[in-house]
């Protein structure tokens, strides 16, 4: 007879007690399908939301060769015809991109094309459009996506209300593309006619080309002579910009999966290895009848395959519905405001899926491996007596390995981050993390051996119990560390944020009101004399203007925001500066440049910058480098004489107002919108507002990473509750002995709350340590590299005392609950059965 | 008469700073004998057990089985000794209460590979033998110690090993259900051909061995007390 088939005897006799126990089998299930649906769910919003800006930056330039990109300044459209010539492009399209202002406000993408051009490059959005050649050519003539369509409420034949400065103008809406075409919302209009009725004669934002075949697209680009302010892209360099902006803004979301994969993968292992270890007597009697030690792992091993097999594709199908319903309701950002709303369709791709399945399997497998080792290696002997072996994790190998992983996880926090993201930060934590719970044995012997030991005799029972089994409650220690400790982490970094975001929040914003017009949109601007309106209003002391426009400084990456301001000593005293030049080069116009463009252009004090202003590099040189939480994709400050002079360009796009003492906002705002003549573009709003309404949002953004913390948490301690109980069994023969030696049940309960509390508080102590760690990583690694701006690290001591009170408080009353199965008269009579 | 197993100069010791269990300790047991061996609590009874059967290794000494030297063999070739040449009474019974009586005793047929029908007769054979016919199909959970113990009895010789060791089989039992068991097991391993060790405290016990001993950590002391 093979080992096989023997092993699949032992399997049998296994999965007969399983049969047997079935609420024990579909707690382990459910367990292990807790943990997967938690990792899939957040893990499917994810990749949705980056599957839809996937999809939809692919459609507009995925298939051109090479894209000569201006950004939203834009460049001559002179430069199109002397490329379209060039023997080497089979293709050129020009795009006119530009953010319309709506007259009910907001803005909308519209691309101004030729349909044909157009159409030769991405047939899957402008195959439809030729055939509307005509319509298209009218000057007021629009088509809409899908989208848009839906969401501006019009349909073909209806009319779009634009405003352009003080002007509205009527679009009409000549068709309306299918939704296949383009996910998002979009107008497309004919070239000549946008640049004709938007306001943008001559300009076009970028050339689309395909190139002959055997053309390199790199030697190519290389060898055109471009205009400030363009790049050379390629088709997929576009998908980047967005997907680098959104990248850092799932960040946070990228963090919380990782919490719900460690968690519940923790979980899974929680719970196998316990269960593996509970039932060493059986392994042990199989192993007299003459069952190998690799027949018996073997057995288990398939065991826990089967369990995890059971639970991967309950969690995945239960994640998959957790996901589809998130999507449905709040959106790819799960309601933080940063992506497109409620509706992104649910991605989920077969491969994921299975991949999830396959992550239980190997995961309960795994889990079920370390153990049954250990119960396999054991002595049968002592194992039939119900000795206990040493499990993996209370080894003293198991302490070395632990400050090994510890070391090397701080050593890689100070890695560069990979591709533009906080790689080596995550692996960090994990490795952090896991060193942590290798440890947890040793951390456990240090603070029992140094417990004050007059405790009264149940404390002393308590005590002595689990410095006896260091070894089992270590599986449950680690549970309630794992979760504790990444929720104490993500919590010090919102914290950290949040309070920084709040300080920050006090310090750049010095004025009363702040103005803004269609904000993003290329067609209301602010003029010169709209500022000497507003200075004249009674009430209003003083105004500010400002430019804020995109600049593209790498072809792969989104693009900074040039500001435009006064900028005299006091202005620059008052920016939330980090680092600051001594003096600066008189030769040169200083700049001031946030943390993000230090970062993402290396770039320091003292370094020279060329920027496009005006169609031409202009160099500058930085001065200072300050803090802003507003743009992730970099921002500088420029004096504005010093642009107005370069640019000719005297626009603005928003206003700063200091108001008398005593004007009303209220009134102030009332005659703006009757002299300004801006309808739904203009925008007011007061700084207290502004703080507030920046503050909720902020607080919204992290509603979902509480509500994932607390569910941490939870897994956490049901891993406690299920480990009690399975303890509790095993130790009906010793709770027997103690009624036999005259303990109340009472007395009994007391002594399984006061472990369970126990155990609770060495998790909130330990695991409050081990958070402390993570956040550092967290704050200074994964936060950093994802949104390149830096926070002061500040401890919600408060609010971390609290949960972890209600933490020891949930552990004991768990362990008590969960033993309550045993401490009745059936353990008095379990005490004579063994012993 | 050829020796089933022979143990020479056997020692096992547990704690460096304590004399060791058992020291130097020898013995033969002949084909067909069913001896007793009893002792003091903690004299070692049970290491010599768990050395004879594989599941503890010991510092000195030598045990042989039909001629095999099983000190020197790996922890899989033990193994295989076991399933096929030994079979296992314990005090606590360890019945799988999750299996019926009928799989529990088949548990070692199914392990060597027995085809299905051999197994099921061989079983009722058992079950027969130790007066379980009726219950083969009931679990663990609805029978009495002494039934439990006749299971046990059923699946520790199902095999027909060459050896079987019972490590104070009827601890756990009353004096009546005791004697019946006892006698049981005496017969038993007489019908199925093999030596028998029976580890115990009771005098009343070891009188149905053939033979008694003493057990003082370095010998065997032959007992008056068989009948
Ligand atoms: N695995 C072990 N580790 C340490 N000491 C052991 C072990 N097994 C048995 N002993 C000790 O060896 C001595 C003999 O035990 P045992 O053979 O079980 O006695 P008994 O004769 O009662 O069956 C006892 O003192 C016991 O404490
Ligand atoms: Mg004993």
């Amino acid at each position: 007879m093979s080992g096989f088939a023997r092993a699949r005897v032992a399997f049998t006799v296994l999965a007969a007690q399983l049969q047997d126990r079935p609420e024990r089998l579909l707690v382990t299930i459910g367990a292990i399908a807790l943990g997967i649906a938690l990792s899939v769910s957040v893990t499917l919003v994810n990749a949705s939301a980056a599957d839809e800006f996937g999809r939809a930056s692919r459609a507009l330039t995925g298939s051109a060769d090479l894209v000569i990109d201006g950004g939203r300044g834009g460049f001559d459209e002179a430069l199109y015809p002397s490329v379209a010539r060039r023997p080497e492009v089979t293709v050129a399209s020009p795009v006119l991109e530009t953010e319309l202002a709506l007259a009910a406000g907001g803005t909308l993408m519209v691309l101004g094309v030729d349909p044909f051009l157009a159409g030769r490059l991405e047939p899957a959005i402008y195959g439809d459009l030729a055939s509307h050649f005509t319509g298209l050519l009218g000057a007021r003539a629009i088509v809409l996506s899908a989208a848009a369509a839906t969401t501006l409420n019009v349909g073909r034949g209806g009319t779009l209300r634009v405003r352009l400065g003080r002007e509205e103008r009527l679009l009409e809406v000549i068709d309306v593309l299918p939704s296949s075409a383009y996910p998002r919302p979009l107008g497309v209009m004919d070239l000549g006619s946008a640049q004709w009725t938007l306001l943008r004669l001559g300009r076009l934002s970028r050339l689309e080309l395909r190139l002959a075949p055997g053309v390199d697209p790199a030697r190519f680009g290389a060898s055109l002579a471009l205009p400030a302010g363009a790049l050379i892209a390629r088709g997929t360099d576009l998908e980047g910009r967005g997907a680098s902006l959104r990248r850092a803004y799932y960040a946070n979301l990228d963090m919380l999966a990782l919490v719900a994969l460690l968690t519940g993968g923790f979980l899974v292992f929680a719970t196998q290895a316990l269960s593996t270890l509970r039932r060493r007597a059986q392994f042990a009697l199989l192993r007299a009848l003459g069952v190998t030690r690799a027949e018996v792992t073997l057995a288990v091993v398939l065991e826990g395959a089967l369990v995890g097999l059971a639970g991967g594709i309950l969690g995945t199908a239960l994640g998959w519905v957790i996901a589809r319903e998130a999507l449905a309701r709040f959106g790819g950002d799960l309601g933080a405001g940063y992506a497109a709303g409620p509706g992104t369709p649910l991605a989920a791709p077969a491969t994921t899926l299975v991949a999830f399945v396959a992550l239980g399997v190997l995961v309960s497998a795994l889990s079920s491996w370390l153990p049954a080792r250990r119960v396999a290696a054991l002595a049968p002997a002592r194992a039939l007596k119900g000795g206990d072996p040493e499990f993996a994790l209370a080894t003293s190998s198991g302490g070395r390995r632990g400050a090994g992983l510890l070391i090397a996880g701080g050593a890689i926090a100070f890695a560069p981050p990979l591709g533009g993201l906080p790689l080596a930060g995550y692996l960090s934590i994990a490795l952090l993390l896991f060193g942590a719970v290798l440890l947890v044995p040793s951390f456990a012997r240090l603070v029992l051996a140094h417990l004050p030991t007059r405790v009264g005799p149940i404390g002393r029972l308590a005590l002595a119990q689990l410095q006896g089994t260091v070894a089992e409650s270590a599986v449950s220690l680690a549970a309630i560390v794992v979760s504790f400790s990444l929720m104490v982490s993500m919590a010090i970094m919102v914290h950290s944020f949040r309070d920084s975001f709040e300080r920050w929040l006090g310090g750049v914003l010095p004025a009363d009101v702040y103005l803004r017009v269609a904000p993003g949109s290329d067609t209301v601007l602010l003029s010169d004399a709209d500022g000497r309106d507003i200075a004249a209003i009674p009430g209003v002391e003083r105004a500010e203007l400002r430019r804020v426009l995109p600049v593209l400084l790498a072809p792969d990456r989104p693009a900074v925001a040039l500001i435009a301001r006064r900028l005299d000593a006091v202005s620059v005293d008052r920016l939330p500066l980090l680092e600051r030049a001594s003096a600066t080069p008189a030769d040169l116009p200083a700049v001031y440049v946030s943390e993000a463009v230090h970062d993402l252009y290396r770039v320091g004090i003292g370094s020279r910058l060329t920027l496009p202003v005006g169609g031409q590099g202009r160099a500058v040189v930085v001065a200072g480098i300050w803090r802003d939480y507003a743009r992730s994709s970099g921002t500088i400050l420029i004096e504005q004489g010093t642009y107005r002079a370069w640019s000719h360009d005297v626009a603005s796009t928003d206003a700063a107002l200091w108001l008398k003492s005593g004007a009303s906002a209220a009134l102030v705002g009332a005659e703006l919108t009757r002299r300004l003549k801006l309808g739904a573009s203009l925008e007011l709003i007061e700084t207290s507002d502004l703080k507030a309404r920046s503050l909720t949002a902020f607080d919204r953004a992290f509603t979902i990473t509480y509500l994932l913390e607390a569910i941490a948490v939870a897994i956490g301690l049901a891993g406690v509750g299920f480990a009690f109980a399975s303890t509790a069994l095993a130790r009906r023969a010793e709770f027997g002995v103690l009624r036999h030696l005259g303990c109340s049940a009472r007395q009994l309960k007391r002594l399984l709350a006061g472990e369970g509390a126990l155990v609770g508080a060495l998790g909130a102590l330990y695991g409050l340590l081990v958070g402390g760690l993570l956040s550092l990583v967290l704050v200074y690694v994964v936060n950093r590299q994802s949104f390149h701006w830096s926070l002061d690290f500040v401890v919600p001591v408060g609010q971390l005392l609290l949960v972890a009170l209600a933490l020891v408080l949930a552990a004991a009353t768990t362990a008590r609950l969960a033993a309550r199965g045993v401490l009745g008269t059936s353990a008095v009579r379990a005490a004579r059965e063994d012993w | 008469m050829t020796a089933v197993l022979s143990v020479r100069g056997l020692t096992r010791r547990f704690t460096p700073d304590r004399p060791p269990v058992l020291e130097g300790l020898s013995f033969a047991l002949q084909a067909g004998e069913y001896v007793a061996i009893m002792g003091e609590s903690g004299v070692g009874k049970s290491t010599l057990l768990n050395l004879i059967a594989g599941l503890d290794r010991p510092e000195e000494g030598s045990i042989e089985l039909d001629g095999r030297e099983l000190t020197r063999l790996d922890d899989d070739a033990l193994t295989l000794e076991r399933r096929r040449s030994m079979g296992f009474v314990f005090q606590a019974f360890h019945v799988l209460p999750y299996l019926s009586v009928a799989r529990n005793v088949a548990l070692p047929l199914e392990l060597l590979g027995w085809p299905a029908a051999e197994r099921e007769a061989r079983v009722n054979a058992m079950l027969a033998e130790v007066g379980l016919a009726d219950s083969a199909a009931r679990l663990p959970r609805e029978l009495s110690g002494g039934e439990l113990q006749r299971v046990a009895i059923a699946r520790a010789l199902a095999h027909r090993p060459r050896l079987l060791l019972a490590d104070e089989p009827t601890g756990n039992l009353d004096p009546g259900t005791a004697a019946q068991v006892l006698r049981l097991l005496k017969t038993q391993v007489a019908a199925q051909g093999g030596a028998g060790i029976l580890i115990t405290h009771s005098r009343a016990a070891a009188a149905t061995a053939d033979r008694a001993f003493m057990l003082d950590g370095h010998s065997l002391t032959p007992l008056a007390v068989a009948g």
